[in-house]
Formats: structure tokens, C-alpha cells, sequence
């Protein structure tokens, strides 16, 4: 266990080393943006001058790049995320709700995904070849091909035409007057299209994986010796075939995860669900510096902790997997 | 006396037993239609991409009229003009005393009707610009630009790829390290990180240009890693030994006895990294930061479609995400095929 946590210690180090060099990169990006932010800022009537100067004076904006960037680095240790011109308040204030937004919805398909692809791809890969299975592989390259998207635009305009489902958004107009029951049932509600959006194109690629694993551990020997000796054909594959299937399908989670993120982005600005994905584009529209820097930064950053967690789940859930004899 | 003997190399075998794969086959072939009508756009298409009228806005697809009072005659359209009904939708009524003839191979293209007749073969955008038409001239952007994005990924993820693991080392450690910062960042967070630094002045070809290089931006890392992957494998081979046994320099060995061996099995990771690069684009695109209209591309002609009203009585301006589904779905069976031909588990 305690080879576990030193490897993670040194993988979180790695990270954040990492994050430092996504952050300088970004922060080039911006800097190379033509336009200096603060000029449009200093125009505007309803930010009073001081507010400007001491921004100004906070990031060292009349410094060379680089220790704009170390001064960067600090303020945003320090909690001070910079300033965000569109929404006219500290990008720390408005980050936070859109994190747990885009969590809600990540985490929503994530569970979908995993609890609807798994027992897909076991029922495939026992009736390889049959209808079943047949039907599965056609959905999956369907699934994998269609445009996440355009799926959403054609559910939302499917709802507008039953009427079931709420077109967009995150809450309906009354949220606050709604019981917390209600309020909850209104948010799952609104996140039905989203996440079974999101979660379609993922269903259908680890459904193939896990098929294609059952598949590779049926061949196995250990699997002719329990069925030799007269088990159960129930327990020869779930206990025996399935949990060798599975584990590396954990491995996959992280990247999983990447895909989730990049694709929850799209979907959120189709759905207009208030998350991460639909700020970053209102901050590039409007070349808010600070807000692109910050949401992008806290995107990797939930990527990094997806990442972790897959390793750690990796850890647990195969025995074989030890970090304190590598190298 | 010469002895000939038939034998096929490992690519030979592989094609051989790619086109014996009848659905990928298929789905080449669908490729390739696509793009000769994108190339053919001009002919192919009744009307130019900007060719607007607004009198039409979202006219609805034109029937075409094969019989006139009982008779068969030369395919018409009739005019159609614009009237709103009681509660103020758009309705198009049809006066059937003023024909349009539709005419073939006039003036370079396949069909049309002259003005002030209009011909929509599948219904007019809010402009009252032609769909069809916009389309198969959208497909040159979105068809070329996964290929281009793809090429220009490709050649950076072959040199860091063939370096990092032909070195090893130190160099492999750092340029990996370079990829996994590429990584790190979710797809589009990174396009539209990119995106933000790209000026705002741009004019259309720049704008493509600069949208090729954020794809290629995107996915250089991936492919860098499975290139790198096999470059470490093969640097053990012995025809590696031999040539460094020879004298040959590192850099010839890379060029012409690492990467090469390396391009066939990554043509099916090209694939799928072609039709990911279409779909980025009609994202980018479909949220208003890829290509500018009035130039279409598939993406930024779903924007309309992004409010659910105009779909609700315009539901044609959907067609272009049949296109993005039909070319991502062939590039994917496409890049599958090419996997089972080189993989030699799958050979029969």
C-alpha cells in the first residue's frame, strides 16, 4: 500500500509539472492574442479606472512576458484567477458552479456508459455471431459515427416536437420555487438529452472492447479447465472469465475521461448546459484572457484527477499490479 | 534457366486482402464519390455557394414537373412566390401559369432554371442560397481539411515519434513529455484555447489555414506515440544493427528504414484520426469559430440548426449532418479494413 502512494506522489509531481507547462502554453496563446485585453476594459464605462489599475498593477501588465507569467503563476496560487471582462467579476467567482456543472454531467454519462456497455458487451460476446451480436456491431458503428452534436440538435428538435423533455438549459424558469425532490427530479430532467448524448459514442466503444476482451479470456485455459471439471456454466463466466475481461477495461476509464470532457464541451453548448465547455467558448468569443486561461487550466486539471483515479481503481481491482518492484 | 517466383510482399497481401473486404470496399468507393462531387463542385451544383436571394428564405425543396395538362414534356418547375399565412409562418404557393424549363449543361453547370426562377434541390437556408449547392461546395472544406489537418499531424508525429524512439534516453523522456502536455489538455478545450490566438482580422484562406493548424495541433501527439512506439521495436531489428554496422547515419536510418516500416501500420490510426478531424472541424465550425460564412463547410452550416426553431419548419437544413455521418462512418469501416488487412492475426 505504501508503494502505491509514493508512485501516485510521484506521478501528482510529474503532473503538476505538466500543469505548469499547459499553463505557460496557454499563456502564451493569450499573449500572442493581438489586442491587449486591458485596453477594452479601461474603455469601458461601467469598470471604475481604479479597478483597472490595480488589475493592472496585481498581473504586472506593464512587465516583460515572462514575469508577467511568474506573477501569474503566483496570483493564481494565491487564489487570484485573474479578472473576467465579459461577466464583470473575478474568474474565481464564476468557475466553481460551472465545474460542478460539467462534474454532474461527466460523472452522469460516465455511470450510464459503464453500466449499460459492460453487460452489452458480455451478452455479445456470448452470442458472438448471433443476431444479438450482429445488431450491436451495427449500432456501434453507427453510434461511433454519428456526430455528437447533431445527435443533440436532432434529440432537442425530437423533444420540441413531443414536448416530454425540456429544450436545453440546466433548470426550468420556477427552479427556485421548486422542494429539493422537485428541484432534483427538474436538473435530472434537463440532463437526460446531454448524457445520453455523451454517452452513446462511448456505450458503443467499450461495448466492442469488453466483447473483444470476453472474448480473448473465453479462449483461455483456465476457462477450458472449469468448464472440464463440470462448473456451472454461470460461474465459469461470471467468475471466472468476467473479472479477467474487466480489468483492463480500467486502464481505458482515464481516457475515457478525456474523451468525456472534450466531448461534454460540444454538447454543452448545443444543450446551452451552463458548464465548463460553454464558458470556455463565451471566453474565446469575447478574448476574455483570463477566463480562457483558468477554464482550460481546470480542465486539464479535471483530466489529471481522472487519470489518477483510474490508476488507483487499476491498483485495487488487479492484485497483479504492484508499483514497488519497477524500475 | 531463370526461375520466377511468385511472391507478394506484406502491403501486396494486405490490399489483396482489404479489397476482398466488400463493405470497406464499399465504403471507398462512397469516399470517393463524395469527393469527386465535392471536386466537381462547379458542374455538379445549380448555383454558386453565395448565390443568395432573400426573397426565398428557407424555400422549401422545388418539385420538379414532368407533366403538363396530361402531357409528358421537358422536366419545369413553376414559380413560386412568398406569402405569409394567419399566424404568420412562411408559406411558398405555387403559381401554375408561370413555368421555369429546367435546362442541362448551361453555362458549365449540369442544371438549373434561369432567373427569376429559382431551383432548390434541397430546400434554401435563411439567405435563400441554394443547399445543394452550398453543400457540395462546403464538402471541398470539410472534406479537405481532415486530410490536410491528418498530413501535417502525421509528418510531426512521425519525426518526433521516429526520433523519440529511435534515441531513446533523455530525448525520448522529453519529447514524450512535450506529447503528454498536448495531452493533458481535453481536444477542444485545446482547439478553442488555439483558437483564441488566432486574430480576428483573417481573411477566409487564412482562416482555413489557421483551422488545419489547430487540427493538426490536436491530434499530432496520439499518433507520435504509436509511431514512437514502433520505432522503439524496430530499432532492435537487425537490419537496424546491420545498417548502423555499415556506418549509415542515424538520420538515414530513420528516414528510410525506421518510418517507412511504420507508415503501413498506421495507415488505419490515419483513418480515424481523418474522420476525428472532420468532426473537429464541423465543431468548431458549428459553434462559430471555424470557417466564415458566407463560405460553407459542413460544420457552419448546422449552425442554423443549433436554435430549434428554424428546424422546425426548415427540418432540410439538417442534411449536412447526414453528410458528416456518412464520411465519418466510411472513413471509419475504411480505417477497420485496413487494421484486419495488416494485422496479421486477422489474415485468413
Amino acid at each position: 500500500m505504501k508503494s502505491v502512494i509514493k508512485h501516485i506522489f510521484q506521478r501528482l509531481c510529474s503532473k503538476i509539472l505538466l500543469l505548469l507547462a499547459v499553463s505557460f502554453l496557454t499563456f502564451w496563446l493569450m499573449h500572442a492574442t493581438p489586442g491587449n485585453f486591458f485596453d477594452s476594459l479601461r474603455l469601458n464605462p461601467q469598470i471604475a479606472q481604479d479597478t483597472v489599475d490595480r488589475y493592472e498593477k496585481l498581473y504586472h501588465l506593464k512587465d516583460p512576458f515572462f514575469s508577467q507569467y511568474i506573477h501569474w503563476v503566483i496570483n493564481a496560487l494565491h487564489g487570484e484567477w485573474g479578472y473576467s471582462l465579459y461577466y464583470n467579476v473575478p474568474v474565481s467567482h464564476i468557475l466553481g458552479s460551472r465545474l460542478y456543472n460539467t462534474f454532474i454531467l461527466s460523472m452522469t454519462s460516465l455511470l450510464l456508459t459503464w453500466s449499460l456497455a459492460i453487460p452489452l458487451g458480455i451478452w455479445a460476446a456470448l452470442r458472438r455471431n448471433q443476431w444479438v451480436d450482429r445488431v450491436l456491431s451495427l449500432f456501434s458503428f453507427a453510434a461511433l459515427a454519428t456526430p455528437g452534436f447533431y445527435l443533440a440538435v436532432l434529440l432537442l428538435y425530437a423533444a420540441s416536437r413531443l414536448g416530454t423533455l425540456p429544450l436545453g438549459g440546466m433548470h426550468s424558469p420556477n427552479y427556485d420555487d421548486m422542494s429539493i425532490v422537485g428541484k432534483i427530479g427538474d436538473t435530472a430532467l434537463h440532463l437526460v438529452i446531454p448524457a445520453v448524448v455523451l454517452s452513446l459514442a462511448s456505450i458503443a466503444s467499450l461495448q466492442r472492447i469488453m466483447r473483444g476482451n470476453m472474448l480473448g479470456v473465453l479462449r483461455q485455459q483456465h476457462i477450458l479447465a472449469a468448464r472440464a471439471k463440470g462448473l456451472p456454466e454461470g460461474v465459469v463466466i461470471y467468475r471466472h472469465a468476467l473479472r479477467n475481461a474487466f480489468n483492463p477495461l480500467v486502464t481505458l476509464l482515464g481516457y475515457e475521461f478525456a474523451a468525456l470532457l472534450s466531448g461534454a464541451a460540444l454538447i454543452e453548448i448545443v444543450c446551452s448546459w451552463p458548464g465548463l465547455g460553454s464558458l470556455l467558448l463565451t471566453a474565446v468569443r469575447s478574448k476574455d484572457v483570463y477566463l480562457v486561461m483558468s477554464s482550460t487550466l481546470l480542465a486539464s486539471v479535471l483530466l489529471i484527477i481522472g487519470n489518477m483515479m483510474a490508476d488507483i481503481l487499476l491498483t485495487w481491482v488487479d492484485p497483479r499490479i504492484r508499483y514497488d518492484n519497477q524500475n | 534457366m531463370t526461375i520466377k517466383i511468385n511472391s507478394n510482399s506484406r502491403t501486396q497481401l494486405a490490399f489483396a486482402s482489404f479489397r476482398r473486404n466488400r463493405i470497406a470496399m464499399l465504403c471507398l468507393w462512397a469516399l470517393a464519390v463524395l469527393y469527386g462531387l465535392a471536386i466537381f463542385a462547379d458542374f455538379v451544383c445549380p448555383y454558386a455557394y453565395d448565390d443568395e436571394n432573400r426573397d426565398f428564405s428557407y424555400c422549401p425543396p422545388t418539385p420538379v414537373e414532368f407533366r403538363d395538362h396530361g402531357q409528358w414534356v421537358n422536366p419545369f418547375v413553376f414559380k413560386r412566390s412568398l406569402t405569409f399565412d394567419a399566424i404568420h409562418r412562411r408559406v411558398y404557393v405555387i403559381d401554375p401559369t408561370q413555368k421555369y424549363p429546367l435546362h442541362f449543361l448551361k453555362g458549365g453547370r449540369l442544371w438549373g432554371v434561369d432567373d427569376p426562377g429559382r431551383f432548390y434541390v434541397w430546400g434554401a437556408d435563411a439567405r435563400g442560397r441554394d443547399l445543394f449547392s452550398r453543400i457540395w461546395y462546403g464538402a471541398r472544406i470539410s472534406l479537405s481539411i481532415g486530410l490536410l489537418g491528418v498530413a501535417i499531424s502525421f509528418i510531426l508525429g512521425l519525426l518526433i515519434g521516429g526520433i523519440a524512439g529511435y534515441y531513446g534516453g533523455w530525448v525520448d523522456a522529453s519529447l514524450m513529455q512535450t506529447c503528454e502536455m498536448f495531452m493533458m489538455i481535453p481536444g477542444f478545450y485545446l482547439m478553442l484555447a488555439l483558437r483564441a490566438a488566432v486574430p480576428e482580422n483573417f481573411n477566409s484562406v487564412q482562416v482555413y489555414i489557421s483551422v488545419v493548424v489547430i487540427l493538426a495541433l490536436i491530434g499530432w501527439a496520439s499518433l507520435a506515440r504509436i509511431i514512437r512506439g514502433m520505432a522503439l521495436s524496430l530499432r532492435e531489428r537487425d537490419f537496424v544493427l546491420a545498417a548502423k554496422t555499415l556506418g549509415v547515419p542515424d538520420i538515414v536510418i530513420i528516414f528510410k528504414h525506421i518510418l517507412p516500416q511504420t507508415i503501413s501500420f498506421s495507415a488505419a490510426s490515419l483513418m480515424l484520426t481523418v474522420s476525428s478531424y472532420i468532426l473537429a472541424e464541423a465543431g468548431l465550425s458549428m459553434v462559430g469559430l471555424g470557417i466564415q460564412d458566407p463560405i460553407p463547410s459542413w460544420g457552419n452550416l448546422l449552425s442554423d440548426a443549433m436554435a430549434i426553431v428554424p428546424v422546425i419548419f426548415a427540418p432540410w437544413i439538417l442534411l449536412p449532418g447526414l453528410f458528416i455521418f456518412i464520411t465519418v462512418m466510411c472513413f471509419n469501416v475504411v480505417g477497420d479494413g485496413l487494421r484486419d488487412a495488416f494485422d496479421p492475426m486477422f489474415r485468413d
